[in-house]
């Protein structure tokens, strides 16, 4: 079992990954079990997957937090993606399904982003880390979240804006 | 000026401490040089045709004489001993060994310094007038307020990764010494009559490959409202701007995508939602971003006889007259001027500043200056608060260490980028171009009496060199392999702001003095008195301008 990044530890990666569908998000099988389905397959599947407690979704990185909105918390866990790691509207919707929809399960940022993106991310209000690249190496990737200890602006791990706390 | 506590001290050494360990990763082959590259570019470090070129941030231009006199040791030890001084106000270094950079960054932490978002699809220093503080015709001073933005913009977890690089200005003056409107936000500040301060806000202004000038989209901001507005503005850009195509990626293109009106709803209904949130300013925070910009210990002086004495020492010499014509310009306190270092006698790349001039500076800062000296998005250095009685002392030292040119604002005052010469995006070079340029005009009577002329010069489209919005700009092309030359005329970075308009065809590099005389003799003969450049080409248009310059010889 690959193993990810959550709150601040290694763990084993319970939940699998449903990848976009070529064809109609309709006709996408979905196994039982703890898995993540892309919102093309929840938006299409909704009326049998809503009954389930164990699916996740994942947006990628030109659907919105506003396309979950209120529903987030329905959730356990909401995945970004990243196509590439320069590709970086995952840190506003992280920031918006946190700050704006009040969600408070897992956001999993998966794809390829980097270790040097992590403690950015983990100020967007990502908690969990599942990296594409099954040779990263998380003992490293995890000192990544200690680059920084004191922030100037508001974010989601720290509302508070330095200058609020500057004495 | 703003000084590091703990907090910006401990951010600060992180960053370093972080890069250090980035760079050690790339060199030992752990870090795929497509991920340390948009990292060494948020240190500042581009790699370049000879050389890396490391981008040191002067924050809305602001220096004192220690950080100068770092400054001057970098460029010695580190690298071949002189920098650069950009025309977004930044230093560059244009030699270091990559495998210093870590060292030299851990330097310039030492005294408050880096290159953190200097280069990078992220927001970039903010720049700002360098007259802050000090000019006769500043309505507020728009230094706290950039301080205040730049540390809100300082690793933003949310912005770093944006669609493409992002710069801000602001102006607190009359007159815009900051070129806000091509800016992808300008910040002009207004103060009303019941005393309540504010910004203007333009978004999409910016030059390069799609020249553009910025559209108003609020027309009075609270000031207190000056970051969860700024955020909505990076919001929506970041969640809305082109990825699929780098030329297409600037704000600018999506403002003029959605329309400045439909864009300006969208920022408005994002900010809806914070607006009231924490980051909203503060009073006390307003406040304590102002307690570091107050006035230095300024005397009190008689300004009539100050004045005087000047002009009885003015009367004794010519040579001190013009500079004080040019490089020397009023003060809003009585007895004290605001003086320009040029950077641009004609032989040196304009805005090059050798280790040993930069001490020199260093050392007229702290006799002449209260210790701090000013970076200007023109290339030149401001000492912003001389006593009119030193300055011909200052004069003279200046004129020693080759300060004195006395041409701010003329012809030979050319904003001019590296171009070919350093640039590994060059299609010609510029440096020679300006240099020819400051030979053709070397009779400084003429050149005055041409009056204030904005002659700028790039290597590529990039239009590092702002020819878009220069009366004079000239854009470095390539045709078949061999370098030549657009001419541009009409545009402007101030308060007028517009593009310039393309001639015609382009001239080899042998023609360029000649040209530039042709479009000068064209403007002297049609002025009326007291007309600039730019109003006589407004005036009469390209046409005369284009007969004279590609009129078949006979
Ligand atoms: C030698 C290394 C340099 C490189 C590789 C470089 C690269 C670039 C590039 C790629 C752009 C285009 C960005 C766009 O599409 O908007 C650009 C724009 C710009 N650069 Fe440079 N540049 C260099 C040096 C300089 C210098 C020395 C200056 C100042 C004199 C400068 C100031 C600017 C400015 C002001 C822009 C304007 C872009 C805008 O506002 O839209 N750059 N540069
Ligand atoms: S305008 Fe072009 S040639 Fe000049 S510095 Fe910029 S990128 Fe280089």
């Amino acid at each position: 079992m690959p193993k990810l990044i959550k709150d601040g530890a290694i763990i084993e990666n319970t939940w699998e990954l449903i990848a976009k569908p070529e064809g109609d998000a309709a006709e996408v099988a979905v196994p039982a079990g703890h898995v993540i389905v892309p919102l093309s397959v929840w938006i299409a599947q909704k009326a049998q997957l809503q009954t389930r407690n164990d699916v996740g979704v994942w947006l990628d990185s030109d659907e919105f937090a506003e396309d979950i909105g209120e529903e987030a918390n329905r959730f356990p866990v909401i995945g970004v993606n990243f196509p590439g790691f320069m590709d970086g509207r995952a840190f506003s919707t992280a920031r918006l399904l946190r700050e704006r929809y009040g969600f408070t399960g897992e956001v999993r940022a998966v794809g390829n982003f980097i270790r040097d993106q992590l403690c950015y991310l983990r100020r967007c209000g990502v908690n969990a880390f599942a990296f594409a690249n099954p040779e990263a190496d998380l003992e490293v990737a995890l000192k990544s979240l200690a680059d920084f200890s004191e922030y100037y602006q508001a974010s989601v791990d720290q509302p508070l804006p330095l200058f609020r706390r500057r004495a | 000026m703003y000084i590091y506590d703990e907090y910006d001290n401990s951010i600060l050494r992180q960053r370093v401490a972080q890069f250090r360990d980035q760079t050690e990763r790339f060199l030992a082959g752990s870090l795929p040089p497509e991920q340390f590259l948009p990292l060494r570019l948020q240190n500042g470090l581009y790699v370049q045709r000879l050389a890396p070129m490391l981008r040191i941030n002067v924050p809305y231009g602001m220096l004192n004489s220690t950080q100068i006199r770092k400054l001057a040791h970098i460029a010695r030890h580190y690298d071949k001993g002189y920098v650069h001084v950009s025309t977004r106000q930044n230093i560059q270094f244009n030699w270091p060994d990559l495998t210093e950079v870590p060292d030299i960054l851990s330097e310039l932490a030492d005294v408050g310094m880096h290159g953190t978002q200097s280069s990078g699809n992220c927001i970039r220093n903010t720049t700002s007038d360098q007259f802050a503080g000090v000019a006769e015709d500043e309505i507020v001073d728009p230094r706290p307020y950039c301080e205040i933005i730049r540390q809100w913009s300082s690793f933003h977890p949310e912005f770093a990764f944006l669609p493409r690089k992002f710069k801000i200005a602001v102006t607190g003056s009359e007159k815009d010494r900051a070129a806000v409107q091509v800016h992808d936000i300008g910040l002009q500040i207004i103060l009303k009559d019941s005393g309540e301060i504010g910004f203007k806000v333009y978004v999409g202004g910016g030059l390069g490959r799609t020249p553009v000038i910025g559209s108003v989209i609020r027309e009075f901001l609270p000031e207190e409202d000056l970051l969860p507005y700024l955020e909505a503005i990076l919001r929506v850009y970041n969640l809305s701007g082109r990825r699929d195509n780098k030329y297409k990626a600037r704000i600018k293109i999506l403002v003029r995508a959605l329309t400045p009106e439909v864009f300006a709803q969208k920022v408005e209904a994002e900010w809806e939602n914070t607006k009231d949130g924490y980051s909203k300013l503060t009073r006390a925070e307003i406040e304590r971003a102002k307690s570091f910009f107050t006035e230095p210990a300024y005397e009190t002086i008689d300004n009539a006889a100050a004045q005087a004495a000047v002009d009885a020492q003015a009367a004794e010499s010519v040579a001190f007259s013009k500079w004080l014509q040019r490089n020397v310009r009023g003060h809003r306190v009585p007895g004290y001027a605001a003086v320009t270092l040029s950077l641009k006698p004609t032989g040196v790349a304009p805005g090059d500043i050798t280790d040993s001039q930069l001490e020199i500076i260093a050392n007229l800062a702290d006799e002449f200056s209260f210790g701090e000296a000013r970076t200007t998005h023109e290339q030149n250095i401001v000492l912003a608060d001389v006593k009119k009685s030193d300055l011909f002392t200052l004069w003279q030292k200046s004129k020693a260490a080759g300060f004195a040119t006395p041409n701010i604002g003329t012809i030979t005052d050319i904003i001019c980028c590296p171009g070919g010469d350093f640039c590994s995006l060059a299609n010609a070079k510029s440096i020679p171009i300006a240099e020819a340029i400051q030979r053709q005009f070397d009779d400084l009577d003429y050149v005055y009496d041409l009056g204030d002329i904005d002659l700028n010069i790039s290597g590529c489209m990039n239009a590092c060199g702002h020819h878009h919005v220069g009366h004079i700009g000239i854009l470095g092309v390539d045709k078949a392999g061999k370098e030549f030359y657009q001419v541009q005329l009409g545009g402007s970075a101030s308060n007028d702001a517009s593009l310039g308009d393309v001639l015609g065809p382009s001239f080899g590099a042998e023609v360029m003095p000649d040209v530039i005389q042709k479009l000068v003799n064209v403007y002297v003969e049609n002025r009326t008195a007291e007309e600039l450049f730019i109003d006589t080409y407004r005036r009469i248009g390209a046409t005369p301008f284009k007969e004279r310059v590609y009129a078949k010889a006979n």
